[in-house]
């Protein structure tokens, strides 16, 4: 927070760092962009910069009237006349510090404002990407997008940009008021700021180098320490504790001594250019004293000069400190838009329809399907449902019967081949639609923060508390909501944690029946609960399944020896089918898997 | 502080040579305006060329000078604050490893790897800070009031009005905005824990199509962060004008007043200057060390946390005679009398009750329940990771407390059911319990867990090198690699929990049939979901709620345990009714 304070940055570390690891590609781009998104705060922006004009003006003109004070009041020893001048002065600051106020004020609304909309169009942006980008982007990745990129990008709306504007401002300012006041002297400073030039260059060159080291041995070190201390039960049974204290001390003294050099150069900028200024200061007094002598420089200007000098490092400290924030934050942009760009899924097809009073027949034929082109997970599958029929899928892991019910609600976008309901193809179906006639169950539990009746109303908003607790009954779920401290409007917290995880399926289920569709999906929806609890969910889940399509995926084969069909999955390829009895008769891979499961 | 004495005390010289450098360089700055002055006053007034000539030579002799304070400054608080870091960093990752599993428990690992990452970093940037402007700032302070009430006293009240008033509004400012920066800070939590759950449930949203509704329910929380964030910073940005303010009114006031002076002849021009710089000079430190301060207290949270983790009670230590007389498992009995368990000892409840039962070296001892029935519980007390509440046990007749962890945990092999593996090849896994062991040693460990074939398989075998966390192996893989693990450590109690439960049945049952064969004189524990997994052991305890409702070989139980019953019938359902 104190980084939206104008005067902090000459000087305090961390905030810093004169290192650019991090650049955007293409930061003209980035940088169009983020003005589209200031939208309607343009008009807002444009006067906060005019608010910044006047600030800087105040305080440049403000400083040069020292000049007039002294050669022509103080000097001749006019009071009445030092009298209006001084009020004059007073009501310059006055003005600058008022344009200071609204500049600031209005520059939150701005980056707020922009910032909040950033974050929507994000969050907006999340729901329409298919299912595919889940599967390659981890969660950690995407949050820290939202996080430590939006704070970036936040951070530098909130000061960096008007802040770099308003130093450009005043060095260019300062630096004509001195060429006026005289051409002369202002060669020192002139060779000094070359001088600091060239200076920060070679610190900011051996400050990179000794940062990139730095990042890549932290790096190294906080993976060691995320992997121990999240495995640490395991270091504890496996009695690894001395060697990990060992393994973790190398790495740290590897740290430290880039750690060290990286603190050193990164930190030594701004003392340096803060010396090199005095240096100016002390170099300007006396060859302005000389001067006045010589060339008859008068006392005004030379105290004007003075001031001007005296301040003339800090807009440059800032510019380059906050340049560096500027620069991470246009990467942190860039990466945001890296997410808004991603493509969504596809559009619906121009003739696609929406089905109505679906029955629930269902056919894949010859589906092929890869994720990754060249490695392919489903041959050639080919099946039917009739409306009402549950079909079971078994295999090995990575036999595909996942990946199967996943195409049905169009999660992805299979290859050749083509899947049916009721005789119209699914991608000619609206998505909206395809999704609203079909529920899904999945192995792990999803609950939202919220009552145990809101998050079974997911499942259809339109539902009233009546149908709600009627699809509890159904799925058996209703007596042990009763049972919860506040029944229905039990809230659930941090994804249901103080359920056992019976329950929380159970309210899936509960979701999935309050939606009524015609299609179910069950995947693995049982697996991670123990078989005792699993036969009472069972029967809930059989009711539910009552005059529907199922098609379900089960780890246990007992809960689907009374589908109607049995499809054995090996290697993306269907192996066998049939109903219970007809497969254990083959005494093919079934009976294999049957028996092992049951000996 | 006290705390932190430790890890700073092998950087202490340079601890203390960087508040000693900053003086110099405070020094050779606070000079210059006054010698500026001189300039004016006694070298341009009075024409006296050599003198202003000396003048600029000592003021960029002293400006030298405070380069070599300043360069020095930067050197030791960097060796000091990476140090400082450095060592804390240490003795944190040490104290994690003397960590019970309640003590892990209580923290959490995310929030331990945080404390590990990102708040030592914080503490390190704010010891580089302090060792700086913390020590600069007030130095500026003291020193510029002073050389102005020297130039002259009677124009210092305009110093003593604006000290006091400046200070008082930032103070006012920051106080007011920062239950705000509260409020916001809870705001960006709940924003960040809607995204998340968005995240975590995406899939259930697409299925349902609730994509608008939860844009709507986000929309809420985004917008609320939003005015949140403009309410805060409206506040703390005020500390900008108000700064501005109560300087210019006082670079007016010294125009003025010191305007004045300079007409009746008490004060010269040169002297004026100065002021004005002094002046500036020393609002700004204020400024400076306000926010250098809030920065200072905002770390105070990130202080807290490590300490919190540095001052934590490790419950389970080895007690000074365990350690002398270091005596070692030699037969592998284990025996529960009376044990009761619960995680905190506020909780009412125990977890686990009235436990009792004698498993013999070389028995071979399942552990059989519904989830949430403290199975883990029950086989995680006998390597004494957590400390049993009431009652004991004992091993080889001898109390748990009298080995040392170390021999305890030696001779005990154990696959947790969350199992971790770790970056590096598959031997340096198997070598993490026994890091002696030969090559002979581990092929033998992974034939026996029926490891070997599949790690044959790979192209560098037992070289592979595994991601974090063995991301490139399936979930059977990593499980029989886990087994082999224990294994290596030639253990004389094997605990198994849950740890074939994504190994096929066929493969289960080879390597019970290893067991039986090479482990012969070991004391195996095994928690199973299946009942084809455990009715083969010795003795079978069925566990509910904590309690034991049933122990015998598997007949015994068929016959007269109720729960048993039921958990067999559950998983041979619909069985017969098919055939």
């Amino acid at each position: 927070m104190s980084k939206s304070v104008n005067l902090l940055p000459s000087g305090l570390p961390g905030h810093h760092g004169y290192v650019s690891l991090e650049k955007a590609k293409k930061p003209g781009m980035v940088i169009i962009r983020i003005w589209q998104y200031f939208g309607k705060q343009k008009i807002l922006f444009l006067l906060v910069i005019l608010f910044l004009l006047l600030n800087t003006a105040a305080s440049l003109y403000g400083s040069y009237l020292l000049r007039p004070i002294i050669n022509n009041y103080i000097i001749p020893g006019r009071l009445q006349g030092l009298l209006q001048m001084v009020v004059l002065l007073m009501a310059i600051y006055l003005l600058g510090v008022i344009a200071a106020f609204f500049q600031s004020r209005l520059m939150i609304h701005v980056a707020q404002k922009t910032v909040n909309m950033i974050r929507a169009d994000m969050f907006c942006k999340m729901q329409t990407l298919p299912i595919r980008f889940y599967d390659t982007h981890s969660h950690g990745e995407l949050m820290s997008r939202f996080t430590n990129d939006l704070d970036n990008v936040s951070d530098a709306l909130n000061d960096s940009v008007t802040q770099i504007i308003s130093s450009l401002i005043t060095v260019a300012g300062t630096f004509v008021l001195m060429l006026y006041i005289s051409p002369m002297l202002s060669l020192v400073t002139i060779v000094v700021v070359f001088a600091m030039f060239w200076l920060a260059k070679l610190i900011i060159q051996k400050s990179n180098t000794y940062f990139t080291g730095q990042q890549a041995a932290l790096g190294i070190l906080n993976g060691y320490i995320e992997e121990i201390i999240t495995g640490e039960k395991t270091v504890k049974v496996y009695c690894h504790e001395e060697e990990a204290v060992d393994d973790f001390e190398k790495l740290n003294k590897g740290l430290l001594k880039k750690a060290t050099k990286a603190q050193f150069y990164s930190g030594i900028m701004m003392p340096i250019m803060q010396n090199l200024n005095t240096i100016n200061f002390a170099l300007t007094a006396a060859a302005g004293g000389i001067m006045s002598i010589v060339t008859g420089l008068d006392i005004g200007g030379l105290a004007a000069f003075l001031q001007y000098s005296k301040q003339f490092s800090r807009p440059l400290n800032q510019i380059s400190g906050e340049f560096s924030s500027f620069q991470t934050a246009m990467a942190s942009a860039e990466r945001i838009f890296e997410v808004m760009d991603q493509l969504p899924e596809k559009a619906d097809e121009k003739q696609a329809v929406e089905l109505v009073n679906i029955k629930g027949e269902i056919h894949f034929n010859q589906v092929t399907f890869s994720y990754n082109p060249g490695k392919t997970i489903l041959k050639n599958i080919s099946l039917k449902a009739l409306p009402g029929q549950k079909i079971a899928f078994v295999g090995s892991t990575g036999a595909g019967k996942s990946t199967i019910i996943n195409l049905l609600p169009r999660f992805y976008d299979i290859q050749s081949g083509d899947i049916s309901i009721d005789g119209t193809d699914i991608r000619m179906i609206k998505r909206k639609n395809l999704r609203q006639s079909l529920a899904m169950v999945l192995q792990d539990t999803h609950l939202f923060h919220g009552t145990v009746m809101e998050n079974i109303r997911y499942g259809s908003l339109k539902a009233t508390d009546q149908q709600v607790i009627a699809a509890a009954k159904l799925v058996s779920a209703d007596s042990f909501i009763k049972r919860l401290p506040k029944g229905y409007l039990t809230i659930l917290e941090d994804d249901g944690n103080n359920l056992s995880q019976g329950q929380r399926q159970l309210l899936n289920i509960a979701r999935a029946a309050v939606a009524d569709p015609r299609i179910l999906i069950l995947d693995e929806a049982t697996s991670s609960i123990d078989t005792r609890t699993e036969i009472h969910i069972q029967i809930g889940i059989d009711r539910l399944m009552e005059g529907r399509t199922s098609f379900v995926v089960a780890h246990r084969l007992s809960t689907i020896i009374n589908a109607d069909k049995i499809i054995v999955l090996e290697q993306g390829e269907i192996i066998e089918q049939g109903s219970h009895a007809e497969l254990l008769k083959q005494k093919g891979r079934y009976f294999e898997l049957y028996t092992s499961q049951f000996d | 502080m006290n705390a932190y004495f430790p890890f700073l005390k092998k950087y202490l010289t340079a601890f203390l040579m960087a508040p000693l450098l900053v003086f110099i360089d405070v020094m050779g700055e606070i000079v210059q305006p006054v010698l500026m002055s001189r300039i004016v006053d006694q070298g341009v007034q009075e024409k006296n060329l050599h003198y202003i000539i000396i003048t600029g030579i000592t003021m960029l002799v002293l400006s030298i000078v405070a380069i070599i304070g300043n360069v020095g400054n930067i050197y030791y608080s960097s060796k000091a604050s990476v140090g400082f870091a450095a060592e804390l960093r240490q003795g944190l990752f040490r104290k994690i490893q003397t960590f019970s599993f309640l003590n892990i428990d209580k923290f959490s690992s995310a929030s331990l790897v945080t404390r590990m990452t990102n708040d030592i970093n914080i503490i390190q940037n704010v010891v580089m800070m302090s060792l700086r402007l913390l020590i600069r700032a007030p130095l500026m302070l003291v020193f510029g009031v002073f050389m102005a009430a020297r130039i002259n006293s009677s124009l210092a009240f305009i110093i003593a009005v604006a000290i006091p008033v400046l200070g008082i509004s930032i103070f006012f400012i920051l106080r007011k905005s920062f239950p705000y920066f509260l409020r916001m800070q809870q705001k960006l939590d709940h924003v960040n824990g809607a995204i998340q759950e968005d995240l975590m449930n995406i899939r259930v949203v697409k299925s349902f199509v609730r994509e608008s509704f939860e844009e709507k329910k986000f929309s809420i929380s985004n917008n609320s962060l939003r005015d949140a964030a403009i309410k805060a910073s409206a506040i703390v940005v005020m500390v900008t004008p108000v700064m501005m303010l109560v300087m210019n009114i006082s670079i007016v006031a010294v125009v003025w007043f010191g305007g004045k002076k300079i007409i009746s002849g008490t004060m010269h021009i040169g002297q004026l200057m100065s002021f004005i710089t002094y002046i500036t000079q020393i609002l700004m430190s204020l400024t400076m060390l306000s926010m250098t301060i809030m920065a200072f207290s905002r770390a105070g949270a990130s202080s807290k946390r490590v300490l919190e983790v540095l001052n934590t009670d490790v419950d389970i230590v080895d007690t000074p005679s365990a350690l002398e007389r270091s005596i070692k498992i030699k037969a592998g009995k284990v025996e529960f009398r009376n044990v009761a368990f619960k995680y905190h000892k506020e909780a009412k409840r125990y977890v686990l009750n009235g436990i009792n039962f004698i498993a013999h070296p070389g028995e071979q001892i399942a552990i059989i329940g519904a989830t949430g029935s403290a199975k883990s519980t029950l086989v995680q007390l006998i390597p004494r990771l957590y400390e049993v509440g009431k009652g004991k046990i004992l091993i080889d007749d001898l109390e748990l407390k009298d080995y040392s962890l170390k021999n305890l945990r030696n001779s005990i092999g154990m696959v947790l059911q969350k199992n971790q593996l770790f970056s590096g090849s598959i031997k340096d896994n198997l070598r993490w319990g026994n890091p002696g062991a030969t090559q002979e040693e581990i092929i033998l460990a992974c034939q026996e867990a029926q490891a070997h074939d599949f790690i044959m398989s790979f192209p560098k075998q037992y070289e592979t090198e595994l991601g974090q966390g063995g991301v490139n192996l399936s979930g059977g893989q990593k499980q029989r690699i886990c087994i082999a693990m224990a294994l290596v450590k030639h253990p004389l109690i094997l605990i198994l929990d849950d740890s074939t439960s994504a190994v096929d049945s066929t493969t289960e049952a080879k390597i019970q049939d290893e067991f039986k064969l090479y482990l012969k004189e070991v004391t195996i524990f095994i928690i199973a979901q299946r009942i084809s997994s455990v009715q083969l052991a010795d003795k079978i305890i069925v566990l509910d709620s904590g309690k034991i409702v049933g122990m015998g070989t598997h007949d015994e139980l068929m016959k007269t345990n109720k729960t048993y019953q039921e958990i067999y019938h559950s998983q041979q359902q619909k069985e017969g009714a098919v055939k």
